[in-house]
């Protein structure tokens, strides 16, 4: 894979060029934390930032997304017919997403994406997105993303790895699309491909190591649902919950939706919500009743989800990208790394000696 | 600190010893920098997790709600006055709790000092009145006083209203403060400035609720926003619906908040959610002569009807 230099006084220049062959989202500075923002010309993404306060996931699942819209209007043609709603798929770069934000795209999309159902909205958003990742010099303390099939510099679902050497950035060609996205910033200047890649190599490396929380996946596949489903630990892990929705809201890797109608005067539409597994409305049936009721109940839903569910439908690691948004943001302290443990270590016949 | 800790320790076992309580809910060391963790003990052998530190923000009152055991507390001041307010409104009987009062001088505002330094904050300690910050590459000794939470600053309860027995003798109460400073320069505002004001301060939400279920007056069985036979308010980031939400919310806490300051703690993104409970708390002052949750005795003015209540807002 080609490696270009990039001098950081050619950055705005190139970043200018990009305007013209994409729509911009990058890091934004809001005041108290950093998030992504749509770019407007003469706008550069701010990397002044550890990570976004949220998640990059609302750039191809918004948080209200319009889906169909439809008239009651029996004098127009189209009355009581669900309408598409025009979008703008149309190329978006990304600049300066995490490794994790770009890797939580892939464990989202096994399910939008699958051989027997394509979300249309999800797939069309993702498609048109091309990733710039910007790689994790100072990873936090909250971050375990080696651990949960992740990286500071991890290449996994990127099109193109930025990495900020100080004096210039090295930008690593990941894909088809990073290609082009290099093409159309302009910048030209290839590294010798031994020098770029030993010099992001030990920047890397140096980097994994700052990452001293490790958690421990490995026997949650074997584990039986069940029992892990009945163990003692949930009351003790659920106490504290205010069953907010935070940790999902934060989460990259959390998909979960409703789907509303909304009707002022002769006119509605049809759109989807972002929704969470904490909240009781969320399984409330028609009939009143709630299979979920209890906040244990809600509680252990989530991280059996993550870290069990996940772990034996997909047979491809945990439904997490240990980006520590949700172990920093939980408004009680509930960290997925000690429930992780609990869960990876469960051993049902400790608990109940026969 | 620690003996704050320690006496907390001592005063649970006790209690669980001697079976006066069943349980003891207090707070635990935290896995992450300023925070604290709830947490209940059920038996003497489990107090050693009890810690108090200046990251005890979270209002405990909440965790009352549903309880049926004989429970043993830990309450700063306006913890206790949640406690007052959730027995005045029959959630929890007096006889069923103990409480452990803790005199507080006040909680660190986590939002604040994460925003006043560049890198990630590693290890916050304290000592005596200090708080020391550390990251990667700096190290900073802060005042306590002058990174508390802006609630705290401006606290004139700090000692447990209602207990059964102190952790340490009372702190000094804070006089002469201002409370409602930042209340009087929205109440000069003309009407599209405050709209404005308050449009920007709503936008960053994410409907999160943390808000509300930080909140310990916040235990309906089913909150308005989730209501749906009839469905009150839509699901949306409308902000319609979201303003709906927050200005409700804030009704709702008319003449029961006590300014715990959970709330803005609970936000995710920063939200002064305070500035609209404020206002009502202020209201209640003024024209009720009522602070919330200072006495088991006395009605809330927004519960009772008295013939000279104010009546100039009926025009």
């Amino acid at each position: 894979m080609k490696i270009f230099k990039v001098d950081k006084q050619d950055w705005v220049a190139g970043v200018e060029k990009l305007f013209t062959a994409y729509r911009l989202v990058g890091p934004v500075n809001e005041g108290q934390f950093h998030n992504f923002k749509k770019l407007n010309k003469g706008e550069l993404p701010d990397f002044n930032f550890l990570n976004t306060r949220l998640s990059a996931k609302s750039l191809v699942h918004s948080q209200t997304e319009a889906m169909f819209e439809y008239s009651l209007d029996e004098n127009k043609e189209n009355h009581h017919i669900m309408v598409d709603v025009k979008k703008d798929y149309s190329s978006q770069a990304v600049i300066g997403i995490r490794p994790c934000d770009a890797k939580a795209f892939l464990l989202v999309k096994r399910n939008f994406d699958t051989s027997q159902y394509r979300d249309p909205y999800w797939i069309r958003a993702y498609e048109s997105l091309t990733l710039v990742g910007l790689a994790c010099h100072n990873p936090c303390s909250s971050c375990f993303c080696t651990t949960s099939g992740c990286g500071p510099f991890h290449e996994e679902g990127l099109d193109v790895l930025l990495v900020d050497t100080d004096d210039y950035y090295l930008a690593k060609i990941l894909t088809d699309k990073g290609k082009n996205f290099l093409i159309a910033s302009g910048w030209d200047t290839e590294t010798d491909a031994d020098g770029g890649d030993q010099k992001i190599e030990i920047m890397k490396k140096a980097a994994e190591e700052k990452i001293t929380v490790l958690i421990n996946t490995d026997k949650l596949k074997a584990k039986e649902t069940i029992a892990l489903y009945d163990a003692e630990f949930w009351e003790e892990v659920a106490f504290s919950c205010i069953n907010c929705g935070t940790c999902t809201y934060v989460c990259p890797t959390c998909w979960c939706f409703d789907i509303q109608d909304e009707t002022r005067g002769k006119s509605g539409i049809r759109m989807r919500n972002w929704d969470s597994c904490m909240f009781p409305l969320f399984t409330l049936h028609g009939s009143g009743h709630n299979p979920r009721g209890k906040k244990v109940q809600r509680v252990r839903q989530r991280f059996m989800h993550k870290l069990k569910y996940y772990v034996e439908k997909y047979d491809n690691g945990i439904q997490c990208v240990g980006c520590g948004r949700c172990v920093n943001l939980c408004p009680v302290n509930i960290d997925i790394r000690r429930v992780c443990e609990l869960m990876n270590a469960y051993d049902p016949q400790l608990e109940c000696p026969a | 600190m620690i003996d704050y800790s320690e006496k907390i320790k001592e005063i649970s076992k006790r209690l669980l010893e001697e079976g006066r309580v069943d349980i003891v809910i207090g707070f635990k060391k935290g896995t992450v920098p300023m925070m604290n963790e709830p947490c209940l003990v059920k038996s003497s052998g489990e107090v050693e997790k009890f810690v108090w530190d200046s990251n005890c923000g979270i209002n405990l009152a909440n965790y009352l709600t549903g309880r049926n055991e004989k429970t043993g507390i830990v309450a700063k001041g306006c913890d206790s006055r949640n406690i007052v307010t959730h027995i005045i409104e029959n959630k929890i009987k007096r006889e069923q709790l103990y409480i452990i009062g803790v005199p507080c001088k006040g909680m660190i505002d986590k939002h604040r000092v994460a925003a006043m330094f560049d890198g990630e904050i590693k290890v916050v300690d304290e000592k005596d009145a200090k708080i020391i910050i550390k990251g990667e590459n700096f190290e900073k000794t802060l005042d306590k006083e002058s990174i508390l939470q802006s609630n705290c600053s401006i606290c004139i309860h700090r000692n447990p209203v209602l207990n059964d027995e102190l952790v340490a003798d009372p702190v000094e109460e804070q006089r002469d403060v201002d409370r409602y400073e930042d209340v009087r320069k929205i109440e000069t505002m003309k009407p599209q400035e405050k709209w404005q004001y308050f449009e920007d301060m709503l936008k960053p939400c994410i409907r999160c609720y943390a808000c509300r279920n930080a909140c310990p007056l916040c235990y309906c069985p089913t909150c308005f926003v989730d209501e749906h036979r009839p469905q009150w308010v839509g699901k949306s980031q409308d902000p319609t619906d979201l303003r709906t939400f927050h200005f409700l919310r804030a009704y709702h806490c008319a003449g029961r908040c006590t300014d715990c300051g959970a709330c803005e703690r609970a936000c995710p993104v920063g939200i002064p959610v305070r500035q609209f409970t404020k206002k009502l708390e202020k209201d209640c002052l003024e024209l009720f002569n009522w602070e919330a949750g200072m006495s088991l005795d006395v009605r809330p003015p927004l519960d009772t009807f008295r013939p000279d209540d104010p009546d100039d807002f009926i025009k």
